[in-house]
């Protein structure tokens, strides 16, 4: 129990998607000029990667991994270079299937993430988490706890540069670093924060 | 033959990807605390993109609309793939250093952006141009922030020392923050300053403009 309780705070802290790896910056940067649109998108990014880290992790762990197919008679088969393109796959048909189950059953949900669920494909803290679960060859129950804590890491991360930014629309900035700059500026200032969490050791 | 010209050297300061099309960010700030490895990754960039815009631009008139995600993500997925394999085939010191960015590039929005916004619309031979175009813009924004981070992090570029450090018994204090995560984004939000400095047009309007001469009082 430990062990998931510390590689969750890891997840979320030490090794947060968006302020130590860079991770669906792109997103990060365009969708965080709203506190509310933010986490909308946050809570996407959480659900979405609770579900495609555990689930990209069972196909690696019974398909792709070097010897992995040994229950289907061949244990010298390596499918590990055809992974880029089955976890980008589990991705996309993943979030369609959310989609369409959200639509169907919790119209809500659905209404206020439905914008954010298809930019959610292409973002690469998705797609990150589970190179990352692949490397880093975490089990079933690691992948789960790590890709929530990823998730809400991420979250936490967009939902404080969206506060930030709307404080900072008020501010006299130089011209010429107006808008897409002083964001850039303030992502570093939030990421030398978040550096104080590298000395935890846990 | 301006349209080329056009085409290809456009993104590199005009319409740059990163500075401002907000495009592909993500690997931009990770892969550039060495030359080296920057350099690399901006190969693997070019490549992708041009060869996902000139596959897509081919057959861009047999995609049924509704589907056409999916089928730029699996023609850019395999092309990835390859990239991949050629790097752990030819350069494998890099490319573990590259770790899961190599694979990133799939889900790096200027691949995707550049598919949906030129290759969709234009032919082939044009859209090849983009790619490599947008590929080069990608490229110049990552080797100017490496350049920085190495020579400032390490006094060092290419792996070869530039600036004799103090370590060595030369002069130069490496400054290790320019080999952490935040300074990327500082080096290219100053990048950025300097580039719309350079080129007004891209100035961004402010949301609300502040009045000339008002005493701190009244706003308070």
């Amino acid at each position: 129990m430990e062990h998931f309780i510390s590689l969750f705070i890891k997840a979320v802290f030490v090794e947060n998607m968006a302020l130590a790896f860079f991770l669906g910056m792109c997103t990060f940067l365009a969708l965080s000029k709203k506190v509310e649109t933010a986490i909308g998108l946050g809570i996407a990014v959480v659900v979405v990667l609770a579900i495609t880290v555990p689930v990209n992790n069972l196909l690696y762990q019974n398909l792709l991994k070097e010897g992995a197919l040994d229950w289907a008679g061949l244990p010298n088969v390596d499918l590990s270079f055809l992974g880029l393109l089955s976890y980008i796959g589990v991705i996309a048909a993943l979030v369609q299937i959310l989609e369409m189950t959200l639509d169907k059953y919790m119209p809500a949900l659905y209404a206020a993430l439905g914008v954010f669920l298809p930019l959610i494909t292409v973002n690469c803290a998705i797609m990150g988490a589970s190179l990352f679960m692949v490397e880093r060859d975490y089990n079933f129950g690691e992948s789960v706890v790590y890709g929530v804590g990823a998730g809400v890491g991420w979250a936490l991360a967009i939902a404080a540069l969206a506060g930030i930014r709307e404080k900072l629309k008020y501010s006299d900035v130089p011209a010429g670093l107006r808008g897409l700059g002083i964001t850039f500026i303030t992502v570093g200032l939030m990421s030398l924060g978040f550096m104080s969490f590298s000395g935890v050791q846990l | 033959m301006s349209d080329v010209k056009k085409v290809l050297f456009g993104p590199i300061l005009a319409n740059n990807p990163i500075a401002l099309q907000i495009l592909g960010i993500c690997s931009a700030l990770a892969v550039t605390s060495s030359l080296q490895v920057s350099l690399v990754m901006s190969m693997a960039v070019i490549a992708v993109t041009a060869f996902s815009n000139f596959f897509i631009a081919i057959i861009r008139n047999y995609i049924p609309s509704s589907i056409r995600i999916i089928v730029q993500m699996i023609i850019i997925a395999s092309l990835v793939i390859v990239v991949d394999q050629v790097l752990k085939a030819f350069a494998f010191e890099i490319s573990k250093q590259l770790s899961v960015f190599v694979g990133l590039i799939i889900t790096n929005c200027i691949v995707m952006g550049r598919a949906e916004a030129f290759a969709m619309k234009n032919g082939p031979g044009m859209s090849f141009l983009d790619g490599i175009g947008n590929g080069l813009g990608y490229s110049a924004m990552l080797i100017v922030v490496a350049f920085f981070r190495e020579l400032l992090g390490a006094g060092k570029l290419f792996g070869y020392p530039v600036f004799e450090t103090v370590q060595n018994g030369g002069w130069y204090q490496p400054n290790g923050l320019m080999l952490l995560p935040p300074s990327a984004f500082f080096v290219i939000g100053l990048v950025i300053w300097a580039l719309r400095a350079y080129k007004k047009e891209q100035v961004e309007e402010p949301e609300f403009k502040i009045v000339a001469n008002s005493r701190s009082q009244e706003a308070l």
